[in-house]
């Protein structure tokens, strides 16, 4: 009894003290004024019950409101986010595809072949971009040299680097749970909407896509979630004019040191992600209920 | 014999290049002569020496490795025991919120989740640095670690554990000689992948590091903020290196491994005959 009690108190009481608490403090210090000292807020932990119930107020989020600077952000985060893992799929999908339809003795170094980047350094992988993308890069060189362009083009420091950096690091979650359903598509169900008069396009639209369709929702999903609070990808390959909520959150604490205000834009940006979040489970559980 | 339509192999090998090509000619610029990294001037070995007299660049690296292995072991165990707890524990009171909190680090932004522990330390008045990274990855690679443990207990055949005791052993020799040894290929690749989050984390590194221990990404990030370097193009290839070898290695044993158990069945099979 003893052993059960120890076995569940210990991870619980870690996950209590350094997830669930630190959470808290940040909604209450996004309830609080801005104050000079350091740690710059105020009210101090010390504080009675009934003082920090008396000084909660909504002034951060207020200010979240009239500054256009914050809407702005989140809106073009969502408008990235949700573009990005459109052009995520896109590329995506044809890969998972082929993967699915290889021949048996290829698809687990095809699988690995995924896989492999996944275990590579994130910052390492959009840093990559940087070099390709440069106005003295790779890319512009090679299309200068195809004789495409005479000047090089901008890419770097712009939303549409972003855009590339999101889609190139995201694309293994994509092709991931799209090739797990594609992989367990019986074929011959295409066969017979051909034998039945469907062109081999019908029957990808009318067959493939629809059973394929959970693994497309959960891939966009994983792709989407991250994408909405990613910080790394529009500081390296963003440029002033790219706006990212996670980007926005970052130099309000670290440059600005206001950390009601940093505090006042999490509490927001996770009230968005509740919604995919809880929609992403949803998914998840029917799937396996499915299954079952 | 399946053969790939055209679309197939033309989507393949664009796919593949795409994800390729980037990490190929970052290899290959760490090999360059010149100092400007988009101007091909020649082979040489020189930025990897100059990187091994870095010091900024070598400390930072133990720093790293040290946080990893530290974080990552506490993570094996604590993320091993909430596996066990989420399916085995049966009900207990605050079940909804233990699984919560498992499920919710996996899908919260990590500047969300640098910005509370660093709100937690400074309020508790922990000073940062080693320490509290090593808390900060334990936190949110335990929750990796038992979703992948979770996966395996779930289609793991309970009647061996049954057997162990009825056959007298204490609910501990049972977990440890039966149920452990069936369940380490996924606390090892449990460990693996808390390893790796650890080594690879900048965002909740950066919130929750003090000025003595900086860790590699932060140091990579903020070299890289200026701008394309040679250097650390050279650093990238052995951090691309090590983990190429790693994960190849890791899919042969497991497969060799796999064969063996294949044999070992068939091989029972005549036995039995």
């Amino acid at each position: 009894m003893m052993r059960r009690f120890t076995l569940i108190a210990v991870p619980y009481v870690w996950l209590l003290v350094l997830f669930m608490v630190p959470f808290l403090i940040v909604f209450k210090i996004s309830l609080s004024d801005a104050a000079l000292a350091i740690p710059p807020y105020a009210p101090t932990m010390r504080d009675g019950l009934a003082t920090l119930l008396s000084e909660l107020d909504f002034e951060n989020f207020v200010f979240l409101t009239q500054d256009d600077l914050y809407w702005k952000a989140y809106l073009s985060s969502l408008r990235i986010a949700v573009l990005s893992t459109f052009l995520t799929l896109l590329v995506g999908y044809p890969i998972a595809y082929g993967m699915a339809r290889a021949p048996d003795e290829w698809r687990a170094t095809l699988m690995m072949l995924v896989i492999l980047p996944f275990w590579t350094s994130f910052l390492i992988r959009v840093y990559a971009w940087m070099g390709i993308l440069s106005n003295e890069g790779l890319l512009n060189q090679f299309l200068i040299w195809l004789g495409l362009i005479s000047d090089p083009l901008v890419i770097l420091n712009t939303t549409i680097a972003v855009y590339i950096g999101i889609v190139y690091t995201y694309l293994p979650f994509m092709i991931l749970p799209i090739y797990a359903a594609l992989d367990r598509m019986d074929t011959s169900l295409n066969e017979a909407a051909e034998d039945l008069g469907c062109s081999r396009m019908q029957a990808f639209w009318l067959v493939t896509i629809p059973l394929s369709k959970n693994g497309i929702i959960a891939g966009s999903f994983l792709v989407f979630i991250p994408a909405l609070g990613e910080f790394v990808i529009p500081s390296l390959l963003g440029g002033s004019g790219t706006l990212m909520i996670g980007k926005v959150l970052w130099e309000e604490f670290f440059n600005n040191r206001d950390w009601p205000v940093a505090s006042a834009v999490a509490v927001v940006l996770l009230l968005i992600l509740v919604i995919p979040i809880v929609l992403f489970q949803r998914n998840q559980q029917k799937q396996q209920e499915a299954e079952q | 014999m399946k053969r790939l339509s055209w679309f197939n192999i033309t989507s393949l090998t664009v796919g593949f290049a795409f994800l390729y090509l980037p990490m190929v000619i970052l290899v290959i610029y760490s090999f360059n002569e010149s100092k400007l990294v988009t101007v091909w001037a020649g082979f040489s070995t020189k930025w990897y020496g100059e990187l091994l007299q870095n010091d900024a660049f070598l400390d930072a690296a133990w720093v790293t490795i040290k946080v990893a292995v530290i974080s990552s072991t506490l993570a094996t165990v604590l993320g091993t025991m909430a596996a066990y707890v989420l399916v085995r524990g049966g009900r207990f009171l605050g079940r909804t919120l233990f699984s919560g909190m498992i499920y919710a680090p996996l899908v919260m932004p990590e500047v969300i989740t640098g910005l509370s522990l660093l709100l937690l330390f400074i309020g508790i008045g922990l000073d940062r640095g080693v320490l509290t990274i090593v808390l900060a990855h334990t936190t949110f690679s335990m929750c990796y670690v038992s979703v992948v443990v979770s996966s395996r207990l779930v289609s793991f055949d309970r009647s061996l554990e049954e057997a162990a005791l009825d056959l007298g052993s204490s609910a501990w020799e049972a977990f440890r000689l039966v149920t452990l040894p069936l369940i380490a290929p996924a606390v090892i690749a449990g460990w693996l992948l808390a390893f790796t989050l650890s080594l690879d984390d900048l965002v909740i590194a950066s919130f929750t590091a003090g000025p003595g221990a900086t860790t590699l990404p932060i140091k990579i990030f903020s070299a890289v903020r200026l701008g394309v370097s040679p250097e650390i193009n050279a650093l990238s290839t052995i951090m691309i290196a090590i983990v190429t070898v790693g994960v190849i290695s890791a899919s042969l044993i497991s497969k060799r491994n796999a064969v063996k158990a294949q044999k070992d069945a068939r091989a029972a099979e005549r036995a039995e005959a």
